[in-house]
């Protein structure tokens, strides 16, 4: 492999590895606040992206993702007060497999609203073709627009989750529920919060990926599948480590295809969620003392 | 509790004959299609109820055990060995007269495996694959276990979508029919298949293995085994403390499972002539688990009649264009408001005189 070649791998990977971080983090972040495991994450992705092109034909690009963001953080809302918040300690099982029901329902109102076809919003800067050179490496603006945002998004969490009251409130109900009740936290409102934030970063995922990815009603399985492998490959809860770790998957998925057929790129990236759940559960970063205190 | 399970089982068994001729007075014969196929739909359901009820495990990737079976003895019976004929494996096969010549459409000299070997090979290897996954896979909890059997079950679905020997998007056509017995009475061999005039056969066929298997799956849960999976449920520990291999029964349980699956996927695969990929997709699996779902988890008959049941309607096309956001709005509504299973809300009174085994 010639060394041109060799960055190309590495620029496609690292765009993907930045697409399945903030997956990744949406699930963090609910599963922070409440122990929950939203399986419907990768449907706010693909509500995200259709939802932005349906009002591309009304307003700019750049107020329609403001808007897709913002409609997917109160379908976010709706979802968590409609479903989950009046629910008194529901059990693990129970809590998986409203989310699925949660994400067929996504699913399939998408597919009555949108159809199957495969929308995609136009490229933020230039067109398909447009790139820029770095040395003797081609790279797409598009990707410079996605490992901004997924950047730009890191840098607004943490400064959101250390130094407002709100992002305080809600780490406090992540380390101990009951404790931060009596602290006079609303939780509850903490939980929805997380659902809100957590579709809002999903959305805005879903809008610059799209050019790149394409959006299709159905779309979002096979992307939180593979942003759950992150999310537990940095160890669940654990967002730094979940770019870390979604760039690792990005990339190892992009070389992959240098040694099996396109068609199997999927399922080596179970493959790995798989070895990783069987080797190594609490996540590469994670702590293995940390792992068994969680609630499982 | 024996004599109770017995006279459910009889009363399945009338129920079948019942059907049947409900729908030879309404002349509504083509029903029997659809409730052969929710039979076969049925037996994977009720061992997916054992595993996730009894056994407390819940598994998103059945339909994949489903279409190992389906596709192996798709593939197993209509894949040319001809050009390999020289080959160990199928020579071994040859001379345990395990082959059988035939001709394709096209009229071409065609040699595959028969049926009954074909079949019997892909429920081993279901159950074999169940077995290797199964032990790492069962020591996962929760959310670990959902997503290592979401991603089995699209492992399965991804692999069969890229194999040209399955397919692709095509899915395998032409799967002859399985002789189960030869003409032995002189009313005719028993035949899985799809023909018109094997429609009231097939039907009896169907629900004749479910019966079987539920019959087997009642024995299995009031025996020791199934005390020791029902503790297992409440407390995985407290099993453990009182003796309960706990690892052991979860594997048993879950290849028993996959195995049941395997055993539908093949006959339907006969039935239907044909299997293609949708049936290894994540939403067949996720539909297994709303139909426990409903029946309640730990109520057998619930799962056995709401799974026939709902799958019938399915496949009678009553939801239309809603179906798969009909069994979402299942799995919530039954989660939110009858976490037990609907049979548990009302009919609580009345399902605990009449069925046994049901905790309800």
């Amino acid at each position: 492999m010639s060394l041109d070649l060799f960055f190309q791998y590495l620029f496609a990977g690292l765009t993907y590895g930045a697409i399945y971080a903030i997956v990744a983090i949406g699930f963090n972040i609910i599963y922070n606040t409440t122990g929950i495991i939203n399986f419907a994450q990768g449907e706010f992705v693909m509500l995200g992206g259709m939802i932005s092109i349906s009002l591309m034909e009304f307003i700019p690009l750049g107020y329609a993702i403001a808007a897709a963001v913002l409609v997917t953080m109160g379908i976010g809302a709706v979802i968590e007060i409609l479903f989950i918040r009046w629910l008194e300690s529901p059990s693990v099982l129970r809590m998986i497999i409203i989310t699925i029901g949660i994400s067929i329902l996504l699913r399939e109102s998408a597919l009555h609203i949108w159809g199957e076809s495969i929308r995609s919003l136009p490229y933020f800067y230039g067109n398909e073709i447009t790139t820029f050179n770095l040395g003797s490496v081609h790279i797409s603006p598009q990707v410079v627009w996605v490992i901004a945002a997924c950047a730009v998004m890191m840098a607004g969490l943490s400064l959101f989750f250390k130094s407002t009251p709100i992002g305080r409130e809600m780490r406090a109900c992540a380390a101990n529920r009951t404790a931060a009740l009596l602290c006079g936290i609303n939780t509850r409102n903490m939980v929805t919060l997380s659902f809100m934030l957590s579709a809002g970063i999903g959305a805005l995922a879903g809008c610059v990926m799209s050019p790149i990815t394409y959006t299709q009603y159905d779309s979002g399985a096979s992307l939180a599948i593979k942003g759950f492998t992150v999310a537990i490959l940095g160890g669940l809860g654990n967002s730094l480590a979940a770019v870390a770790a979604g760039v690792l998957l990005g990339i190892i998925e992009a070389f992959s295809v240098t040694v099996v057929p396109l068609a199997f790129q999927d399922a080596i990236a179970i493959a790995i969620l798989l070895l990783i759940l069987f080797v190594k559960p609490h996540g590469i970063f994670g702590s293995s003392e940390a792992a068994r205190l969680k609630d499982f | 509790m024996r004599t109770r399970k017995n006279f459910s089982l009889a009363a399945l068994c009338l129920a079948t004959v019942g059907l049947h001729l409900l729908t030879v007075a309404t002349g509504t014969q083509f029903y029997l299609t659809q409730l052969t196929m929710a039979a076969y739909y049925g037996l994977v359901v009720i061992g997916l109820g054992v595993l996730m009820g009894y056994a407390g495990q819940i598994s998103i990737g059945h339909a994949g055990f489903f279409a190992i079976g389906g596709y192996l003895a798709a593939a197993l019976t209509t894949r040319n060995l001809l050009p390999f004929q020289d080959a160990p494996p199928v020579r071994i096969l040859d001379s345990l007269g395990l082959l059988v010549s035939g001709q394709d459409i096209y009229g071409e000299a065609l040699l595959t495996v028969t049926p009954w070997a074909a079949g019997g090979l892909a429920v081993a290897a279901a159950a074999l694959v169940a077995l290797v996954i199964g032990v790492p896979v069962l020591k996962l909890k929760g959310h670990y276990l959902a997503m290592a059997t979401l991603g089995f079950g699209t492992i399965v679905y991804r692999l069969l979508l890229a194999s040209p020997y399955f397919g692709e998007a095509d899915g395998i056509a032409e799967v002859p029919a399985f002789v189960l017995l030869p003409d032995l009475a002189g009313f005719g061999p028993v035949v899985v298949s799809g023909g018109a005039d094997h429609r009231v056969l097939n039907f009896y066929v169907a629900w004749g293995t479910l019966i079987l298997g539920m019959a087997l799956l009642l024995n299995l849960i009031g025996s020791r085994v199934g005390r020791a999976l029902r503790s297992l449920h409440s407390s995985e520990e407290a099993a453990e403390a009182s003796g309960i291999a706990t690892a052991g029964c979860k594997l048993q349980v879950f290849v028993l499972s996959a195995v049941y699956a395997a055993v539908a996927g093949v006959l339907l695969t006969h039935f239907n002539g044909g299997i293609g990929p949708s049936e290894a997709s994540v939403m067949k699996s996720v539909r297994y688990v709303a139909l426990v779902a409903v029946g309640g988890m730990t109520n057998l008959w619930g799962t056995l009649i709401m799974g026939v049941g709902l799958t019938f309607l399915s496949l009678r096309g009553v939801f239309g264009a809603h179906d798969d956001m009909v069994f979402g709005v299942i799995l919530i509504a039954v989660m939110l408001f009858a976490p037990q299973g609907i049979l548990s809300l009302r009919l609580k009174e009345l399902a605990r005189r009449l069925v046994p085994g049901g905790r309800a």
